[in-house]
């Protein structure tokens, strides 16, 4: 380590790297080229690469839901998936739910019913129940709470949480349903 | 994580070909478990090969009026697809009562089948464990072993198969679909899974170069009779401490047919046939259920912390035949 290593060694190892890929990602609408290493994870490539820090690391293991994003429509983890294995994707992220400067219904839900204290899980929780209406199985509170679970807020502010989606599910009856 | 390479494939005979030439390579579909375990270390593969666009993503009829779920299905749409939902939802309700919604989005019945343990000292590099390292020893033995096995353990690994979903295909009776070198086979799901014995780290039927291409249910779904309970630390989101698949087929007051699989007490998705044959015939008294749980935890053995698994199993088999029998899915 205390050595800089001399240009020869340095190329080897460069050598010995496994090719970049490229690949290609609808990002809140925006078609993106980019070479990535294969063990970027998605969530690594939104935060690092494209400056999209909305979306937050939490746990990185897939426990805390916090880098919750939405792929082609569907809610997941994205520190548990290679940004390769998304190749052709369309990604939202929390940035890409507003239209300009009207914000999206969860959002103003939300805001309206309080439903953050730090706001470090909010992007997650609002990718989620972004997800968890257009899956249209949440009909009860109860329902709500749990299709939920996959999202922590460590300053507790579930009953908020739940209040706000209740509030968009409830405007959204006939329309959001399977 | 380590670096590696990733190469992607089109079709399950290149996936069965890149696999069988290179034992460092590791197939990836959901990816949910295999990353996770790549973050901590405990998995290194040189080489990830990307099958998640095999064309193995539909559920259609399978043989003899059964359903054939392709493996690359993910749980999420095998919990809500109509027919599984009316003619199999005892597998509806054990897929949805693990893991979290973003999970099982991404999660594939194939990769389900082939997760890991959740044993934290598999997890933890700094304790010995037989699985990660064959012969280093097993931790959780004279550990912290609240969570670990009751059932099919071996004085080498007491760790549990963390999944709900085999629970219910346990109970069911699938069969698994594999495509090797030599062709296609089918394995009973009761054969699937390996017992520790000597060699924990092998924990499956499953060649090295064979890929899982679907799982097949029988025509038999239960749908009348069954239950799924699971019991856990907390209400949503936690593995099972014991969860419990209980099938009935009845006439009248009499069990024609039982079926009782068990998950978070054993290395495997645990059946008995011999404690299944005590309720066949017999009627569906909280006495014969009392008779058959003994049974089924006839040669349970704890190892300190979990000992009171023990009785929990025995409790959870009688609540939920008893659900079966009254038609109440789960609690």
């Amino acid at each position: 380590m205390n050595d800089s290593p001399n240009k020869d060694n340095a190329e080897k190892v460069t050598g010995a790297l496994p090719a970049r890929i490229e690949i290609s990602l609808k990002i809140n609408g925006v078609m993106k080229r980019m070479e990535v290493e294969p063990w970027t994870t998605l969530l690594d490539l939104l935060r690092d690469r494209l400056d999209l820090t909305g979306t937050k690391k939490g746990c990185d293991h897939g426990q805390c839901g916090a880098c919750t994003v939405l792929v082609n429509g569907k809610r997941i983890n994205s520190c548990l998936t290679l940004a390769v294995m998304q190749d052709g994707a369309e990604v939202t992220t929390i940035e890409g739910l507003a239209e300009g400067e009207v914000l999206h219904p969860m959002q103003e839900a939300f805001i309206e019913h309080d439903a953050f204290q730090c706001g470090y899980c909010t992007p997650g929780q609002i990718c989620s129940a972004v997800g968890l209406i257009a899956e249209g199985r949440a009909e009860t509170l109860d329902d709500v709470r749990e299709l939920m679970s996959g999202n922590i807020c460590r300053c507790g502010a579930f009953p908020n949480i739940v209040a706000a989606i209740r509030h968009v599910t409830a405007s959204n009856e006939g329309g959001g349903k399977r | 994580m380590n670096s590696f390479s990733y190469t992607r494939v089109d079709t399950v005979a290149s996936a069965v070909r890149e696999i069988a030439a290179d034992s460092a390579a590791r197939l990836i579909a959901g990816g949910t478990n295999l990353i996770d375990l790549m973050k901590e270390n405990v998995e290194r593969p040189s080489r990830l090969i990307d099958i998640a666009r095999l064309a193995l993503k539909e559920l259609q009829p399978g043989a003899d009026g059964g359903l054939r779920l392709g493996a690359l299905v993910t749980n999420t749409e095998v919990a809500y697809n109509d027919e599984v939902e009316n003619r199999y939802p005892l597998l509806s309700t054990a897929i949805l009562s693990g893991a979290s919604p973003q999970l099982r989005n991404m999660a594939t019945v194939g990769g389900n089948l082939l997760q890991r343990t959740r044993c934290c000292y598999f997890y933890d590099l700094a304790t010995p464990c037989n699985k990660r390292e064959p012969g280093a020893g097993c931790s959780a033995m004279a550990g912290f072993n609240r969570a670990h096995a009751i059932l099919g353990t071996s004085a080498h690994c007491i760790a549990t198969h963390p999944s709900d979903m085999c629970v219910a295909l346990a109970a069911l009776g699938a069969v698994v679909s594999v495509s090797g070198p030599g062709g296609e086979r089918s394995i009973p799901f009761a054969e699937l899974h390996r017992l520790p014995g000597d060699a924990p780290h092998i924990e499956t039927t499953l060649r090295a170069d064979e890929i899982i291409t679907g799982i097949d249910l029988p025509r038999k779904g239960f749908r009348a009779h069954h239950s799924y309970i699971k019991v856990r630390d907390r209400a949503s989101y936690a593995f099972a401490l014991v969860s419990v698949a209980a099938a009935l087929e009845m006439d009248g007051d009499i069990v024609k047919e039982a079926r009782v699989a068990l998950g978070g007490v054993a290395p495997k998705p645990w059946r008995d046939p011999m404690a299944e044959a005590l309720l066949k015939g017999r009627s569906a008294t909280r006495d014969n259920f009392h008779r058959a749980a003994e049974a089924m935890l006839r040669d349970a053995k704890g190892f300190g912390h979990n000992n009171f698994k023990i009785e929990l199993a025995k409790n959870t088999i009688v609540r939920a035949l008893s659900q079966a029998v009254a038609g109440e899915a789960h609690s």
